[in-house]
């Protein structure tokens, strides 16, 4: 015992103080924040830019001091002489627009907007709202019906997803569910990928060198393979939980920035909700209430339960598959003969991860779904993509017993090719050869 | 120290070792001796509990193997490896700690053998910076750094320049002097033959002939002789009852006669006949080489082993 203890400090050691495993722990959190405070950034630079001043040439006289300055745009009322004020557009500052409004517009649902670039489609939506808006209350008041009752007659609605379960009801979010869902699937897929493929490359390392055999004369070969995969399991677990660690810092740094950002969003709300522009006020409400049920919808989802399950899928699913990549390392002298084994490995996995952006995503309480995420060589996906929708207990405790079981099972078959495995060079290994080694006693 | 039991060892169609049984005494230097796929890498994997045979047993101290005699054994493979990309003193550490020996311990006796191997320098450099002179010394280092009663040491010679050869040599002449039993596994059989106590011969999976190399050379005796004399005019012709001429030839300035000398008969006979004819100048016994006498041994058993199909 003492001495696979040596082996998983070795494995261990030896990974985590490579300069790569540095890198990536530290590189990824910081990619993630750093393409989230891109993404913040650029939304609060396209509010600052888009300052846009209007020039109106309105032959209806329908509009006067009916359009209001925004945070993004000025309206000025100019002259009637469109030639002169195109050649001012023409000649003049970017973001400087001439809009005509015709006579006819009522019938002709028509207006012009002229720039010297194509103008944003920000800035479009804006100026069609607040025209439709003037508009459509110019023609309530003209049926009769007073600027109070339309304003007041303003029907909105929102669907509140509810959950029932035996605990009682509670919210849930499908598209919150959905995009996690996906997101563990690809999480889950890449990481038993990159640690398996660690401890098969470990492996033909260790029989390359001829190494194996000088420690298979002071441990069991059993104690090397189980020494390697709780080692590089526990490389996984603590780049992890480095990622969560770090994230959780470099986000609540982060979150200064999104504040500030938060902040402009509510200004640019207040300045849209003066009366008569309801239109653009709702618009803006109805953006800042889907940013609330997006927030809504996260807090909806148990992280912690997610979190749980995903620890312990991945171990489950690493522990298996390590298994079986192990007993491919140990059959094979080079990584370039792998192939024809690694396909029946991944196979399962890749058909599972596959399934998981359709089927198992829209139906996940489907006959389907529930088969796989018991299978053990398919449960640490299709498991964790039906998580965030809601698992029953006895389903969860099942699926974890039998993939328990499965690891305690590949181990057993693979340590059996293993230790025939790494004594042997220069051998094409067949089918038919594992089979012959697994066979082998002693 | 040692004793194989009727090991019998079956890969699928092929039958590794087929009946094997041997002593190894302990304080000696034993030689296992045979040429490549005779069967001497799997015996010595299941000395090393590697691979458990099919049947037969391995005594150690009289005990049946057990996982407790790992720690008392240094192996050497013929296959050398280190990780590549480890530092010298950290792989020792681990690899002397995977022998059962404290960190403390672990430390202070590989210092001792870096002094001792004038490797001092070496510690903090990784694998692949030594030449592989170097790297067999590492290992050698590694393979002796647990004090092990059992040395056993696997075409120990292959891969070392003749100063090297040296000086491992010197080391385990040493280690044995000090109580340590050390076992050479060779195909090369002249480069151990002057080490060896005892030895044991297998080919083809069976042991051929084992014992100590003294007795069987004295088996292997065939009352042989070369003398050399200055060159007379008349030839010696062989004697009746006396002795046979098997073999002559001429230097520039001595001629040789390969002689056989008839039962009942001694050497001094011989030159008592020789001595009023000849001048002699050199006389030696023909001792037959642990080689010859492993091909004369094959070379009876021809008939068998070529019914033997090949794998």
């Amino acid at each position: 015992m003492n001495k696979i203890l040596l082996i998983i400090k070795r494995e261990y050691l030896s990974r985590v103080k490579k300069k790569s495993f540095l890198l990536v722990t530290f590189l990824v959190p910081l990619f993630l924040i750093g393409i989230y405070a891109a993404a913040i950034l650029l939304t609060k630079k396209s509010f600052e830019n888009n300052q846009a001043t209007v020039h109106v040439i309105d032959q209806s006289g329908l509009f006067q001091g009916q359009l209001a300055n925004s945070k993004n745009i000025t309206f000025v009322d100019v002259s009637e002489d469109i030639e002169q004020e195109k050649a001012t557009i023409l000649e003049g500052k970017s973001k400087t627009y001439l809009l005509i409004i015709p006579k006819d517009v009522k019938e002709s649902t028509n207006v012009e907007l002229f720039s010297s670039e194509v103008a944003g489609f920000g800035t479009q939506g804006e100026i069609k709202g607040q025209l439709e808006s003037v508009l459509r209350i110019r023609a309530f008041e003209e049926a009769g019906i007073d600027r109070a009752t339309v304003e007041n007659i303003n029907p909105k609605l929102n669907i509140q997803p509810k959950e029932i379960t035996v605990d009682g009801e509670k919210d849930s979010s499908a598209g919150a569910a959905m995009g996690i869902a996906m997101t563990l699937s690809v999480l889950i897929y890449i990481c038993l990928f990159i640690y398996g493929a660690q401890v098969m490359r470990g492996i033909i390392e260790e029989k390359n060198n001829r190494i194996v055999e000088v420690i298979i004369s002071s441990v069991k070969p059993f104690q090397l393979m189980m020494g390697k995969i709780i080692g590089i399991g526990l490389v996984g677990l603590t780049q992890f939980i480095l990622w969560i660690v770090l994230s959780t810092a470099l986000m609540s740094v982060a979150s200064i920035g999104f504040m500030d950002g938060q902040h402009i969003e509510a200004s640019a709300n207040t300045q849209l909700s003066t009366p008569g522009d309801q239109e653009m006020a709702e618009a803006a409400n109805s953006k800042s209430s889907a940013f609330g049920n997006f927030k809504q919808a996260l807090d909806t989802v148990d992280f912690r339960t997610i979190f749980i399950t995903f620890i312990l899928y991945f171990l489950g699913g690493y522990l298996l598959y390590s298994a079986l990549f192990a007993a491919v390392g140990s059959a094979v002298d080079s990584e370039t003969e792998t192939q024809q084994f690694m396909l029946p490995i991944t196979m399962p996995l890749l058909f599972t991860y596959i399934l998981s952006f359709g089927v198992l995503i829209n139906d996940p309480n489907g006959s389907l779904a529930v088969w796989l995420s018991m299978i053990p060589f398919t449960s640490p996906i299709a498991m964790l993509v039906r998580i965030p929708f809601g698992v029953p207990g006895w389903q969860l405790a099942l699926s974890l017993i039998l993939l328990v079981g499965g690891f305690i099972f590949t181990t057993w078959v693979a340590s059996r090719i293993y230790r025939v495995g790494i004594l042997m060079y220069g051998k094409k290994a067949s089918y038919k050869e594992l089979l012959k080694w697994f066979r082998y006693r002693g | 120290m040692l004793e194989i039991k009727n090991i019998v060892k079956q890969y699928a169609k092929h039958r590794a070792l087929d009946d094997v049984s041997t002593r190894v005494e302990k304080g000696s230097i034993f030689g296992l001796l045979g040429p490549n796929g005779a069967g001497k890498t799997s015996l010595i994997r299941i000395i090393n509990q590697i691979t458990a045979p099919d049947s037969g047993e391995v005594h150690f101290d009289g005990k049946l193997l057990n996982p407790d005699h790992i720690g008392r054994i240094g192996y050497l493979p013929e296959e050398r490896g280190l990780y590549k990309k480890m530092e010298i003193g950290e792989q020792m550490l681990y690899l002397a700690q995977l022998k059962g020996l404290s960190k403390k311990e672990a430390t202070d006796r590989i210092k001792h053998w870096f002094e001792k191997m004038e490797m001092q320098t070496w510690w903090n450099k990784k694998v692949e910076d030594l030449s592989k002179g170097m790297q067999q010394k590492v290992q050698f280092v590694a393979t002796v750094v647990h004090q092990p009663d059992l040395i056993i040491l696997d075409e120990p010679f292959s891969g070392f320049d003749p100063v090297n050869v040296n000086i491992i040599k010197e080391e385990i002449l040493a280690l044995n002097r000090n109580g340590a039993t050390i076992i050479f596994s060779t195909h090369r059989m002249e480069s151990v033959e002057e080490l060896c106590d005892s030895i044991v011969l297998i080919n083809k999976s069976k042991k051929i002939l084992d014992g100590k190399v003294k007795d069987i050379k004295n088996t292997y005796r065939s009352n042989t002789y070369r003398v050399e004399h200055l060159p007379h005019q008349e030839q010696i012709s062989a004697v009746d009852g006396l002795f046979t001429i098997e073999d002559r030839g001429d230097s520039l300035e001595n001629t040789t006669l390969t002689i056989r000398i008839a039962e009942g008969k001694t050497i001094n006979d011989v030159l008592a006949y020789l001595i009023p004819i000849v001048q002699i100048h050199e006389l030696k016994e023909i001792i037959p080489s642990i080689h010859d006498i492993f091909v004369q041994q094959v070379t009876t058993q021809a008939p068998e082993t070529l019914i033997e199909t090949h794998e």
